[in-house]
């Protein structure tokens, strides 16, 4: 397949002139031009494009808002190159809005080692996009001897997590989010009992009962939430919840909220404007872990990011080759990518929708997720670095795999016709325009 | 008149028309299969395929015996003697096999959807054997023909699946067609083999047997598999005879008039007591000989045949 190319451009001096720069941190939301010197902002207010020696982008009727962050992707690399890179995922970030991504460590090897995680580092030199590298919590993801995560921390993982899998023992668990506290990292669970699970490939509810699949119930979800909370509760050690997508696990969480536990949770795109009903369709890219719920856990996601009870939304973005996908809908490979639908999507459902704040979306994509992985805040004032996300809150567009810089395109929203997308990012000194 | 569909997937949104076409003409059908020569040049020079994932007697057979009473070419390919053995995937599978110009395709797959996603690949006809728990229309339209024949007439009829639900292709595709056509449809079985919110389908589920029998006019009564009571759905066969079990002295408390079907093959003494089974209200074996008409019809009418059926009842 013939992809474009995807390229960041090093530019000095950059001028953003006339966008709407919003900052939920210090309240910004003001028409200013943005001026930014060797990757530092340097002015805010007006700027004559006439003293300005770079590139000078018309940002009329854009969004600037500090860099967006995906807490939790998957590219791949090492061991699955075919389906995505570090390089073609970074790519996929930069043309989705993103200026930083986490990959999670189920690679092949496992990232549970510094070496591994010197290896990201190395293969993401020089791109606008940093990425975060999350290390395995249990070496080789086996879930049962801690990896050595100190030493992965000094060589830049700003997590941990078994993505992918669960941490099924609650001791082990227990001792991982203990240990983390005192790295100062976040520790992150894919909450899921993989006893109630099964041979589970869908939710469990009336459109399993329909289509005869077996079904994975909330129950496998809210379950082990339950747990990381009273874990979280007992130890006083904080905890991330991995891609939430039940009502049951929202209220736990806005629940323990309440009671000052520290437990920080995230969900989808595909969860807040999906259901399981899509799967009677048996389109393979339906399928992914967790499931599709019901539009009763849509409705109270909804409601859970716009009231902070979600404090992140990540794409979860899972690269996986057409071979594994264009098959019967059990053979097929679960997860769907997200890199480059996420923040039309949102901005689209939710936004335009009525049911989030604009403010609230940059809340959960660039604010949040530093403040979980502990990074220095990025925003939008004089002298901070450069780190920003543009948005098009009016351009209608058509979802389309084969243009995405994603290697793979396992997207589930194909076709869905948008308003709302990515202009462009700055980082590092560094810009991208979409078209 | 013709059928809506060209593939025949699953009976979920098949029309009450369609159905009753289907019905009519595998009338028409039985009435071939009672001639002295039961065969008639239908499909001459149509190539159908009989694509086997699972193993399946009964439905295999009758699927064959169909298209060679309507004289069409007809390959079996089952995958235990397969190249599906050697790992090839099933859109290669079909591919390959469409690549040597066939009109129908014939599937069982133990994947919901499997057929869909066939239909998807494929310019040949699909019709759906069976695609895991999902739905098996010919077994629920020979069954509904087997029940109008007995009873006149489906609508208003109060039908009752018993036994394992949740993994039942028959129970699903029962549910469609039953609703489509007017009767009232209820389940019974074990708590643990009853699917998520099936009431939410329009139809009664009953935890008790007793309280099925006493609304039933009709009882299907599904086969029971030893497998199940590995994965902790219910303790012992011997229990699940004595809870609901169909035997004689449960049924005496039936309609006088109850029929009772079965889809085969039968557990006898375990869902369905002998002498039920071979009793007077019993229509088993009128389900296997209607099978071999229904599916007659469905492969005619999806060549584009006509329910009038007349052309072919003069020659």
């Amino acid at each position: 397949m013939n992809k474009k190319t995807f390229k960041a451009e090093i530019s000095n001096c950059i001028l953003l002139k006339g966008g709407r720069l919003v900052d939920p941190q210090t309240g910004l939301n003001e028409k200013a031009d943005l001026l930014i010197e060797n990757g530092t902002i340097v002015k805010i207010g007006k700027v004559d494009e006439k003293g300005v020696e770079g590139r000078v982008v018309d940002c009329k009727g854009k969004i600037i808002a500090p860099g967006f962050i995906d807490m939790h992707v998957h590219l791949r690399e090492p061991g699955e190159e075919h389906k995505e890179t570090i390089e073609s995922g970074c790519n996929a970030a930069m043309n989705g809005g993103f200026t930083g991504v986490a990959p999670m460590p189920n690679t092949s090897p496992v990232i549970d080692h510094y070496n591994h995680v010197t290896f990201i580092n190395k293969r993401s030199e020089g791109l606008l996009v940093d990425v975060y590298p999350i290390g395995a919590i249990t070496k080789g993801q086996k879930g049962e001897e801690l990896a050595e995560m100190g030493e992965m921390k000094e060589a830049g993982a700003v997590g941990f997590s078994d993505d992918g899998h669960p941490v099924a023992s609650g001791q082990v668990m227990r001792h991982a989010i203990e240990y983390g506290n005192m790295l100062d990292v976040a520790i992150i669970n894919h909450c899921e009992d993989m006893s109630i699970t099964g041979e589970g490939v869908m939710n469990e509810s009336f459109s399993s009962t329909e289509t005869g699949f077996r079904g994975i119930s909330s129950v496998s979800e809210s379950a082990m939430v339950a747990r990381d909370i009273l874990l979280a509760e007992f130890s006083r050690c904080p905890v991330h919840i991995a891609h939430v997508s039940t009502k049951e696990a929202v209220r736990l969480i806005r629940d323990a909220k309440s009671r000052d536990v520290k437990v920080t949770a995230e969900t989808c795109p595909h969860y807040l404007t999906m259901t399981d009903k899509a799967v009677k369709t048996f389109n393979t890219n339906t399928k992914m872990k967790p499931p599709l719920r019901t539009e009763e856990d849509r409705l109270a996601l909804v409601e859970a990011v716009a009231d902070g009870t979600i404090d992140a939304i990540v794409t979860d973005h899972a690269p996986h080759h057409a071979d594994d996908k264009d098959n019967d809908y059990h053979s097929a490979a679960f997860g769907v990518i997200g890199l480059e639908t996420a923040v039309g999507v949102i901005l689209d459902r939710l936004v335009h929708g009525g049911h989030l704040k604009l403010e609230a979306m940059i809340q959960c994509f660039a604010v949040a997720p530093r403040k979980i992985f502990r990074l220095p805040e990025v925003k939008i004032t004089e002298g901070e670095t450069a780190n920003i996300t543009i948005l098009d809150m009016d351009k209608k567009w058509t979802v389309k795999g084969a243009d995405f810089a994603s290697l793979s395109f396992n997207t589930p929203f194909e076709g869905w016709e948008l308003k709302g997308a990515p202009a462009g990012v700055v980082n590092k000194g560094m810009l991208y325009l979409n078209d | 008149m013709q059928l809506s569909i060209r593939h025949l997937l699953g009976l979920d949104g098949v029309s009450e028309k369609d159905i009753t076409i289907i019905l009519d003409t595998a009338d028409a059908m039985k009435k071939v299969l009672q001639r002295p020569i039961p065969k008639v040049p239908t499909m001459k020079g149509k190539t159908v395929v009989n694509l086997f994932y699972e193993n399946s007697t009964r439905t295999r057979i009758s699927f064959e015996l169909a298209e060679k009473r309507l004289s069409a070419d007809t390959v079996n390919f089952s995958t235990s003697t397969s190249s599906v053995k050697k790992g090839e995937t099933l859109k290669d599978t079909i591919k390959n096999i469409e690549a040597m110009r066939i009109d129908f395709v014939v599937m069982r797959h133990g994947v919901p959807g499997s057929s869909h996603y066939l239909a998807n690949c494929v310019d040949a006809s699909v019709i759906n054997a069976g695609d895991g728990p999902h739905e098996h229309p010919t077994q629920a339209l020979l069954d509904m023909m087997t029940i109008r024949e007995k009873r006149g007439s489906l609508k208003g009829l109060n039908v009752c699946l018993v036994g394992d639900i949740t993994h039942s292709r028959v129970s699903r595709s029962n549910v469609y067609g039953l609703l489509a056509c007017g009767a009232k449809v209820g389940v019974c079985g074990p708590a643990t083999l009853i699917p998520y919110d099936m009431q939410d389908m329009g139809i009664t589920v009953y935890p008790h047997i007793e309280d099925a029998l006493a609304e039933a006019d009709v009882l299907n009564v599904l086969r029971i598999q030893l497998e199940r009571q590995k994965g902790a759905l219910f303790p012992t066969l011997r229990e699940y005879r004595n809870l609901f079990g169909i035997t004689e002295a449960r049924l005496a408390k039936a309609h006088s008039d109850i029929t009772v079907l079965h889809p085969g093959p039968m557990n006898r003494g375990v869902e369905i007591d002998s002498e039920v089974a071979d009793g007077p209200q019993a229509v088993i074996l009128d389900q296997v000989t209607n099978g071999v008409a229904v599916r007659m019809a469905i492969l005619f009418l999806l060549a584009g045949g006509r329910s009038s059926f007349e052309g072919v009842d003069h020659e």
